[in-house]
C-alpha cells in the first residue's frame, strides 16, 4: 500500500532508530560443470540445452558432488577467516516450485562447510575511512534453481501469468551462500557498509578466481535483512529484501527500507516479518509473501550423498593456494603509488583497482591511469549500468590519448569524447579523433576572431577586464570555448585575450 | 552329451547360458520360448507391466551373431531376464506401478540395465510392483495385482511380486528386484524362489527410482542360489554416478555358491525373529532347515538382537520421510501425468490435482506420514529418534557378527496370504516385513531361499540368511549348502512342485 507518507526522511529515521543489517549473498561459482552433474555452466546458451537426467531431477538420477565446487567453497571460507568443518553433510530443502526439478533443493542446513569468520570493510566518512568488521556466520554450498519467465499477465509473477517458461540450464549451477551475523552499530552508514561488504566479497571472489561475479548476469544475488530498533531496545522485526542484484541496489535497498520501516514505526505501525522484492527501476521494494507463518522446508540430511569430510592436509593445501587478499593488496598498492587512503578508496569504490594496476603495468602514467579509470570511464560505466571491466578500453588506448593531450592535439574535454567514441565502437583513438573531428583549434587567427566576437557581444565584460579585473576573463574564455565547441585550448584563449586587451595577469 | 533336458523355460540360467555358448540352442530360441510362455500364462499371473518382445528378440539375435563370430560370451549371455519396473530403461515406459508416471519414457538406462546389456542378457520386459515399491503384496500396483503362481488367489509378495512371480511361473529364469524393507526377500519367500538384497552400496542405485534412498538396494532374483550368484556378480560393483556406491571389490559370490559349505561356520539364530506371530508351518520348516545346517557341520547358536523390536517403528518413520521428499518431483510439471491443465488452474492446483489423481492410497499415506515426521518441531521426536534406533540396530548386528558368521531367521512370518486379505489393514501388511527390515536399516546383506512348503497350506516358506556388509559371499556359502541338502532330500528344486498353470 503506497501513501504519500510511506517513508520518513533517512536522516530523521536515523535520528530515532538504530538499523541492524544481515546480508545473505548467493554467488554462482565459476566451475566448468554443475554442482552435481557434468553439464556445462556457460551463460547464455539456448534454453534447456545444458541439462541431463541429474539436473533435470529425472526419476532414478543421482547427484555426485563437484570437487572443484567444494574446493572453491573452502578457499572462500579460508579467505573469510572461517573455520572449516571436518565433516558435514548436504541437506534437502523441500518445497514445491516449478523451477526446482526435484521439488527439493540440495543445500546445507545445520552443518555448513565453513563457519565463524569475518570480513573487514572500509567505508568513507566525513572523518576519514572507517573499518567495520562484518562477522560471517556461515558459508555453505547449494545448487541453483532453474529460471522462470512469466508471460502475459500484469504482475510479472507466476500468479496471473498466461504461461511460464522454465529454463533448467541454470538448475544445478553451484552456488555458495554467505550469511553474515547481524551487523550492528553502523548508524547512518548502514547503506554504505552493506554496499562495501558486498563489494569486498566480490573483490575477494575475483581475487580467488572462484567466480567472475557478474552481477548483471545474476551470478551474485543478495538478500538484505533490515530491522530498526530504538537505542537500547531489543532488535526489531526484520524484513528480507530479495532480488538485490547490484552494488548500487544494495545501498539503495537498505536506504529505502530504513525509511519505510521508520515510517511504519513512527505512525504506530508494526513491521511485519516478510519477504520484499526490490525493483531496480524505482529503487523501492514491494511486499512479497508474509513470513508470519514461516515456510517449513522439512530439511533432512541428503541420503543420496555421502558426507563431505575435508582432511587437514587438503585444507592446508588449499590455504596455500590463496592469492594476495584484496585488503593486503590495497595496502601494498597504496604504498607503491604513494597515494592517500581517500584516493585509494575512490579507486576501490569505483571497482578500478585491478584496472589501474594493469594500466600502470602496461606503461600508462600512474596519475593518468587513476584519473581516467575512476573519472570519465567510471562515469560512462555507471551511466550505462555496466561493470568497469566490461568497457572495451585498453591501456594502449589510454596511452595514446595521453600522448595527444601532451602534444596539445587534445584537451581534457576532447579526450573524454575520445573515450566515449571508443566505447561506442567508433574504432581506435585516432579513428575516433578523425571521425568526430576532434582537434584543438590552434589557429590564432580563428581564435582571435572568436575572441573579438565574444568581446563585442559582452562589452561590459570587456570593459571590466580592461579596467584590471582579470578574473572576469573567464566569461569571455567560456564564450570562445562554446563557439569552438570545446575544441580550443582554454589557456591559450586566455593568453590571446589578455594580449588583445593589453592586460597582464 | 546335451547340456539340457526338457522344457527351455524350466532351465536354470546357468544351464541356458552354457547351452547357448555351446550352440545347443540359440539365444533367439530361448527368448522365443520365454515370450511364448509369457503369452500363455501372464494373463493369469500378471507379472509383467511391459513385455519388450521385439527388443528382446533383437538382442537375442545379436548374441547369436556374436557367438557365430567367435566372440567371447559372458556367463549369462543370451539368458532372458525380467526387470522390476522401478529401474529406468531407455525408451521403455517406466511406471513404478504408478499412474503418476504414465507415459514417461526415460531417456536413459539405469546402471543395472546397462550392466545387464553389457553382460549380453536379454531383457524381456518390466515387472509389476506395488506403487513406488510401497507394499508387501503387489496389490498396491495401479495396474492391478500380480497373482502367486502357487495359488492364483494369493499374493506373490511385494513390492517385487512381479519379478518373483515371473520366476515362479517360468516366464523368466532371472529377474531384478529392489529391496527397501524386504521387497526382494519376502516375494522370494512366498513364491519359493531365491532373492538377495546386496550390501547397501553394492549395486549402483543410479536409475533405480528412489523410494527411500538410504534403504533401497537393487538385487538379483532367481530360482537357484547359483543363478542368483551369477546375476549378483553381473550387476554389482562400483559406479561413480552413485555416491553411496562402494568402491571395494565385490566379494566372489559365484565361487561361494560353487563351494556351498557351512562346515565350521557359526550361525546365529535371531531370538527376536521367530516364535509368536510366526505361522506354525513357517516355524516348522525353518526349524528343520536349522537341523540340516547343524547336520552339515555348522554350529547354530541363539543370538539376541534386542533393538530389532523397534525396527518396524523406526523404518516406518525413515522410509516415509525420505519417500515424501523423493516423490515430490512427481508434480505434473515435466513428465508423466498432468491433471487440471485447462487454463483455469494455477500451478499449485495442477500439482495438487496431479498428485491427487496420480498416487494411490498407500503412497499418499506414506507421503503424509513422512511430511509430518520431517516437520519443524516434530523432526527430532520422529526422524531424529528413528535414526538413533537405526544406530542401535546396526550395533546389534555388529555385536552379533562378532560372535557368529551369519544370522538366520524365517524371511516372512507367514506364507502367501489371499489377495484382498490385508489390503485395508496397513499395520498387518507392514508386519510382513518384520524380519527383513533390520537388514535395510543397518545396510548389510541378506538372502531368502525356499526351505519347504508349510504343511497347513502347502505354500512355500523362506529362510533368511543375513551377513555383515560386504560379506555377501557368506550368504551364498550357506545358501548353496542348504539348497543342495534340500534338493537331495526332495529330489528336485522346490519350485518343481508348483502347480502347472
Amino acid at each position: 500500500m503506497s501513501t504519500a507518507h510511506d517513508t520518513v526522511d533517512f536522516a530523521v529515521a536515523l535520528a530515532m532508530f538504530e538499523p541492524v543489517l544481515g546480508i545473505e549473498t548467493h554467488v554462482e561459482l565459476g566451475t566448468n560443470s554443475k554442482m552435481f552433474c557434468s553439464c556445462p555452466t556457460a551463460f547464455g546458451a539456448d534454453a534447456n540445452t545444458q541439462v541431463c537426467p541429474v539436473c533435470l531431477g529425472l526419476p532414478g538420477s543421482m547427484p555426485v558432488v563437484n570437487r572443484t565446487a567444494v574446493e572453491s567453497t573452502i578457499r572462500m571460507g579460508l579467505a573469510l577467516n572461517c573455520s572449516i568443518a571436518p565433516w558435514c553433510r548436504f541437506a534437502r530443502k523441500n518445497y514445491f516450485y516449478p523451477d526446482m526439478p526435484k521439488d527439493y533443493q540440495i543445500s546445507q542446513y545445520d552443518e555448513p562447510l565453513c563457519f565463524d569468520g569475518y570480513l573487514d570493510v572500509t567505508v568513507e566518512t566525513d572523518d576519514g575511512p572507517r573499518v567495520f568488521r562484518v562477522e560471517i556466520e556461515r558459508v555453505h554450498m547449494e545448487e541453483d534453481t532453474g529460471k522462470l519467465t512469466h508471460a502475459g499477465g500484469t504482475t510479472g509473477r507466476i500468479h496471473g501469468a498466461d504461461y511460464s517458461l522454465v529454463d533448467y540450464n541454470r538448475a544445478g549451477i553451484p552456488l555458495i551462500e554467505i550469511v553474515t551475523r547481524t551487523i550492528v552499530g553502523t548508524g547512518s552508514l548502514a547503506p554504505q557498509v552493506a554496499k562495501a561488504y558486498v563489494a569486498e566479497l566480490r573483490n575477494l571472489m575475483r581475487a580467488l578466481g572462484v567466480s567472475d561475479v557478474r552481477m548483471e548476469e545474476g551470478s551474485l544475488r543478495c538478500d538484505v535483512n533490515v530491522s530498526l530498533n530504538l537505542p537500547g531496545a531489543e532488535l526489531g522485526t526484520r524484513s528480507e529484501t530479495k532480488n538485490v542484484n547490484s552494488l548500487r541496489s544494495v545501498e539503495r535497498a537498505v536506504h529505502s527500507e530504513i525509511e519505510r520501516q521508520a515510517a511504519v514505526l513512527t505512525t504506530g505501525g508494526r513491521v511485519i516479518q516478510e519477504t520484499r522484492h526490490f525493483h531496480e527501476d524505482t529503487g523501492r521494494s514491494t511486499s512479497g509473501r508474509s513470513k508470519e507463518q514461516a515456510e517449513d522446508y522439512r530439511y533432512f540430511p541428503e541420503p543420496d550423498l555421502v558426507p563431505v569430510a575435508p582432511s587437514e592436509e587438503w585444507i592446508e593445501e588449499l590455504r596455500g593456494t590463496l592469492p594476495e587478499l584484496p585488503a593486503l593488496k590495497r595496502a601494498r598498492l597504496q604504498a607503491a603509488w604513494g597515494i592517500g587512503e581517500h584516493e585509494l578508496q575512490t579507486i576501490v569504490n569505483a571497482g578500478a583497482l585491478e584496472l589501474v594496476e594493469a594500466a600502470i603495468a602496461d606503461g600508462v602514467d600512474p596519475a593518468a591511469a587513476r584519473k581516467w579509470w575512476t573519472g570519465e570511464l567510471a562515469r560512462i560505466a555507471n551511466d550505462r549500468d555496466l561493470e568497469l571491466t566490461d568497457l572495451p578500453v585498453t591501456s594502449a588506448q589510454i596511452r595514446r590519448v595521453e600522448e595527444l593531450v601532451a602534444d596539445g592535439s587534445l584537451n581534457d574535454k576532447l579526450a573524454r569524447q575520445v573515450f566515449d567514441g571508443l566505447i561506442a565502437g567508433e574504432g581506435d583513438v585516432d579513428a575516433v579523433v578523425a571521425g568526430r573531428g576532434l582537434a584543438v583549434v590552434s589557429d590564432d587567427s580563428s581564435l582571435l576572431a572568436a575572441i573579438d566576437e565574444a568581446l563585442a557581444a559582452q562589452p561590459d565584460v570587456a570593459e571590466k577586464i580592461r579596467g584590471g579585473k582579470v578574473q572576469a576573463a573567464g566569461a569571455i574564455v567560456g564564450a570562445v570555448m562554446k563557439t569552438t565547441r570545446g575544441q580550443a585550448d582554454a589557456a591559450k584563449v586566455r593568453a590571446l585575450l589578455l594580449e588583445r586587451l593589453g592586460v597582464s595577469e | 552329451m546335451a547340456v539340457m533336458e526338457g522344457d527351455l523355460v524350466r532351465q536354470e540360467a546357468a544351464v541356458l547360458a552354457r547351452a547357448i555358448a555351446e550352440g545347443e540352442v540359440s539365444a533367439e530360441e530361448v527368448t522365443r520360448a520365454h515370450l511364448d510362455r509369457i503369452e500363455a500364462v501372464d494373463e493369469r499371473v500378471h507379472a509383467f507391466l511391459q513385455v519388450t518382445g521385439d527388443a528382446a528378440l533383437e538382442t537375442a539375435r545379436a548374441v547369436d551373431r556374436k557367438r557365430s563370430e567367435g566372440a567371447h560370451l559372458g556367463p549369462l549371455a543370451g539368458v532372458p531376464i525380467a526387470v522390476k519396473d522401478v529401474l529406468t530403461m531407455r525408451g521403455v515406459p517406466t511406471t513404478c506401478g504408478s499412474r503418476v508416471l504414465e507415459g514417461w519414457r526415460p531417456p536413459y538406462d539405469s546402471a543395472v540395465v546397462e550392466r545387464l546389456r553389457a553382460a549380453d542378457m536379454v531383457i524381456l520386459g518390466k515387472t509389476n510392483m506395488d506403487e513406488f515399491a510401497m507394499g508387501s503384496s503387489t496389490e498396491h500396483s495401479a495396474y492391478g495385482p500380480t497373482h502367486n503362481p502357487w495359488d492364483l488367489d494369493r499374493i506373490p509378495g511385494g513390492s517385487g511380486g512381479g519379478s518373483a512371480a515371473a520366476l515362479a511361473s517360468f516366464e523368466a529364469p532371472l529377474a531384478i528386484g529392489s529391496d527397501t524393507g524386504g521387497s526382494i526377500r519376502q516375494p522370494a519367500a512366498v513364491t519359493g524362489t531365491v532373492g538377495v538384497k546386496p550390501t547397501y552400496g553394492g549395486v549402483s542405485r543410479y536409475g533405480l527410482i528412489a523410494l527411500a534412498s538410504s534403504l533401497d538396494q537393487a538385487g538379483p532374483c532367481a530360482r537357484t542360489v547359483m543363478d542368483t550368484a551369477l546375476l549378483h556378480a553381473a550387476i554389482a560393483g562400483h559406479d561413480a554416478r552413485d555416491s553411496t556406491s562402494i568402491s571395494a571389490p565385490v566379494p566372489d559370490v559365484v565361487a561361494a555358491a560353487q563351494r556351498g559349505d557351512v562346515r565350521g561356520m557359526k550361525i546365529g539364530l535371531v531370538k527376536e525373529l521367530g516364535g509368536d506371530g510366526y505361522q506354525a508351518g513357517v516355524s516348522q520348516r525353518f526349524n528343520e532347515a536349522v537341523e540340516i545346517l547343524t547336520s552339515l557341520g555348522a554350529e547354530v547358536v541363539e543370538v539376541s538382537c534386542p533393538n530389532f523390536e523397534y525396527a518396524l517403528a523406526a523404518y516406518y518413520l525413515i522410509l516415509p520421510s525420505e519417500a515424501s521428499s523423493n516423490l515430490a518431483r512427481f508434480d505434473g510439471m515435466r513428465y508423466g501425468l498432468r491433471v487440471g491443465d485447462d487454463g483455469q488452474h494455477s500451478v499449485e492446483e495442477v500439482m495438487a490435482l496431479t498428485r491427487e489423481a496420480g498416487f494411490g492410497a498407500e503412497v499418499k499415506r506414506r507421503i503424509m506420514i513422512g511430511t509430518y515426521a520431517l516437520s519443524s518441531g516434530y523432526y527430532d521426536a520422529y526422524y531424529g529418534q528413528a535414526q538413533k534406533v537405526r544406530t542401535l540396530i546396526t550395533r546389534d548386528f555388529n555385536a552379533a557378527f562378532e560372535k557368529v558368521d551369519v544370522l538366520i531367521s524365517p524371511t516372512a512370518p507367514t506364507t502367501a496370504f489371499k489377495i484382498g486379505d490385508k489390503v485395508d489393514d496397513p499395520i498387518a501388511m507392514y508386519l510382513n516385513d518384520i524380519a527383513t527390515i533390520p537388514v535395510n536399516l543397518a545396510g548389510n546383506t541378506a538372502m531368502s531361499l525356499p526351505v519347504g512348503l508349510a504343511p497347513e497350506d502347502g505354500l512355500p516358506v523362506g529362510l533368511q540368511i543375513m551377513a555383515p556388509p560386504m560379506a555377501d559371499d557368506r550368504l551364498y556359502l550357506v545358501g548353496s549348502a542348504l539348497e543342495e541338502a534340500l534338493v537331495d532330500r526332495w529330489g528336485h528344486l522346490l519350485i518343481e512342485e508348483a502347480p502347472a498353470l
